[in-house]
């Protein structure tokens, strides 16, 4: 526990100094994602050591928010996938770490580009249904905004997948109630997400702190066990954007924007290096 | 000159489906998606030989090519089947993130392409999908001109490693390409030889083209005939040898002259080769009802459009 711990304030960091460094890209999400990401890859997902495409017999995961690129890049690198120094290299010319991630450029662990949002849940199904044709028993996993929600192809999706029985899928939805225009109900409000979950056949698990480690682990454990049921399985994880720096807390402020020096040296001095940076 | 007759016509939807078929028995892992138009693209026998491989995902084509990308990773060559409009304009954003920039395997297959789906209008019928689609980074585009061609097209591309649009139509049209042809992506196929003027065909206007080097040459003029069923990558050394010869070019296809087949072989004559060129294509207008004959004569996509254009060239030479 501690080490997750520990890891999680490292990532925190390369979250910060990565987007520092080139004063742009999505510090609040990939903070708020931050003890779910490295939950996910350190204790929840089954996989194999080399990365391959196919990802056969592993568990897989697809970011559908795809700008937390951040979170993602930093845990996929401290997870073996690359060296943390590429972490250097984000959003820069010639990058493999592009500003959102991408299969473009050969990035070990990623194996769909997201960005453009609301994609993620049918590529996933894919995968899933692959899976499945292949006699593989290992799960699939997504990442999800909120906000991203409105985008009707995750319907399309969640349709299919209640239809079609897909229960070797957990899609997670980062419930953070904010995008880049506000909150998420002022902007378009959505009602209860869980009802729509299950009015549309998934079984859902409640995350209700989704920056508390052991609940993530709980609640991560639990989704699991309900697979290979014949339905597919929701996680609705309630996270703070810009977990674990002061100022980025409780507002939609930081959801696209970096932090100045003196911010950078305020959020780093309340997360002190763990593992060591890149 | 090289006659082509014909004893039959069948729509090049059945050479997909009948491709379909084939490949469902060679290759395990040739998978088939549809969004509730089975009938239309005659997936039928794919379907009830692999029922376990096919995909029915309902009226809802952007979950279609979402579900395709993913099938990918694991392994599987997806074909997507649904009609040409819903194939690309409506879900373009989908195939250029989740297939094309994630270079995923996914076989993008289009059919009630054009204008010659007919009464059903303007909604259902597209003549921009090959611009859409060409424009997209490592995307291949192909447009078959009959059964044969379009059954051959469907196995050759299973092989083929990379995202492809292929598009095809409705109407029942004349077989006059070989049946044991072998399919070469980006190979250019020289129907007829001729002297005077390069007529460059994809799709269903091959056959109008070889019916205008017929006519033509009752007029003493001698048409060499390309049938280009690649767009993308485009032969362009098949073309640029033919109009070395000839001075002269006419492309044809049933598409917008925006974004078409013309100005991909435009683009490398201006490059290399500067010649006279005319279009026969639509002239950046949406289409309507009508018969597929009564289309293709108000939008000068037949024969006598083509004589008419050739006409018009060689006075350009």
């Amino acid at each position: 526990m501690l080490e997750l711990q520990q890891l999680t304030i490292q990532v925190r960091r390369d979250i910060l100094r990565m987007v520092h460094k080139v004063n742009s890209g999505h510090p609040g999400g990939s903070l708020g994602c931050a003890e779910f990401l490295v939950v996910l890859y350190s204790t929840i997902m089954n996989r194999n050591a080399k990365f391959e495409m196919n990802g056969y017999d592993e568990d897989l995961f697809f970011l559908s928010n795809g700008h937390i690129s951040p979170v993602f890049y930093s845990v996929l690198a401290r997870s073996g996938y690359f060296d943390v120094n590429e972490l250097n290299t984000f959003r820069l010319l010639n990058s493999r770490l592009q500003g959102h991630p991408t299969t473009h450029e050969g990035l070990p662990g990623i194996r769909i580009a997201s960005g453009s949002l609301g994609q993620g849940m049918s590529v996933a199904l894919g995968a899933a249904e692959a899976k499945k044709l292949n006699n593989d028993s290992r799960i699939v996993y997504s990442l999800h905004g909120d906000g991203e929600l409105q985008e009707g192809q995750n319907w399309e999706a969640m349709m299919y997948a209640s239809a079609k029985n897909i229960d070797n899928i957990i899609a997670t939805i980062d419930l953070n109630g904010k995008q880049i225009d506000g909150a998420t109900d002022d902007v378009l409000p959505m009602g209860s997400i869980k009802d729509k979950f299950e009015s549309f056949g998934w079984l859902v698990v409640e995350i209700n702190n989704g920056n508390n480690i052991q609940d993530i682990i709980d609640g991560m454990s639990k989704a699991k066990s309900l697979t290979n049921n014949k339905k597919p399985v929701c996680v609705l994880l309630k996270t703070m954007m810009g977990n674990g720096v002061d100022f980025m807390m409780h507002t939609h402020a930081w959801h696209g924007k970096a932090p100045n020096d003196d911010q950078l040296e305020s959020a780093l001095k309340q997360n002190p290096e763990t593992l060591g940076d890149y | 000159m090289k006659k082509y007759t014909y004893t039959e016509k069948k729509d090049t939807r059945s050479g997909f489906g009948d491709g379909l078929a084939e490949l469902g028995r060679a290759n395990p892992n040739v998978v088939a998606l549809c969004a509730d138009l089975i009938g239309s693209l005659k997936m039928n026998q794919f379907i009830d030989e692999n029922p376990e491989r096919f995909f029915q995902v309902g009226i809802a084509e952007a979950n279609m090519m979402g579900i395709a990308a993913g099938l990918t990773i694991g392994g599987k060559i997806p074909f997507t089947g649904t009609f040409a409009n819903f194939s690309t304009g409506r879900v373009y954003d989908q195939i250029r993130q989740s297939i094309a920039y994630s270079n995923k395997n996914v076989k993008i297959c289009a059919s009630h392409a054009g204008l010659t789906l007919g009464e059903d209008g303007a909604t259902h019928q597209i003549l921009e999908d090959i611009g859409l689609m060409k424009m997209l980074p490592g995307m291949v585009v192909i447009n078959t001109c009959d059964y044969n061609q379009t059954k051959a097209a469907t196995i050759a591309i299973a092989s083929y490693e990379g995202p492809v649009y292929l598009r095809f139509g409705r109407p029942a049209v004349p077989i006059f390409t070989a049946e044991d042809q072998v399919f070469e992506i980006g190979k250019a196929v020289n129907l007829t030889e001729g002297n005077d003027v390069t007529i460059v065909a994809t799709g269903h206007l091959v056959w109008e083209a070889l019916k205008a080097s017929e006519i033509l040459l009752e007029k003493g003029i001698s048409a060499e005939v390309i049938n280009i069923h690649t767009i993308k990558p485009l032969d362009k050394n098949s073309i640029l040898e033919s109009v070395r010869k000839t001075g002269c070019l006419v492309s044809a296809e049933e598409h917008n002259h925006l974004g078409g087949l013309g100005e991909s072989i435009a683009r490398v004559l201006a490059l290399e080769h500067p010649t006279p060129q005319e279009f026969v294509a639509t002239n950046d207008t949406f289409g309507e009802s009508g018969t597929p004959a009564q289309l293709m004569e108000k939008y000068g996509l037949n024969a006598d459009s083509i004589v008419e254009k050739v006409e018009k060239v060689l006075k350009r030479k």
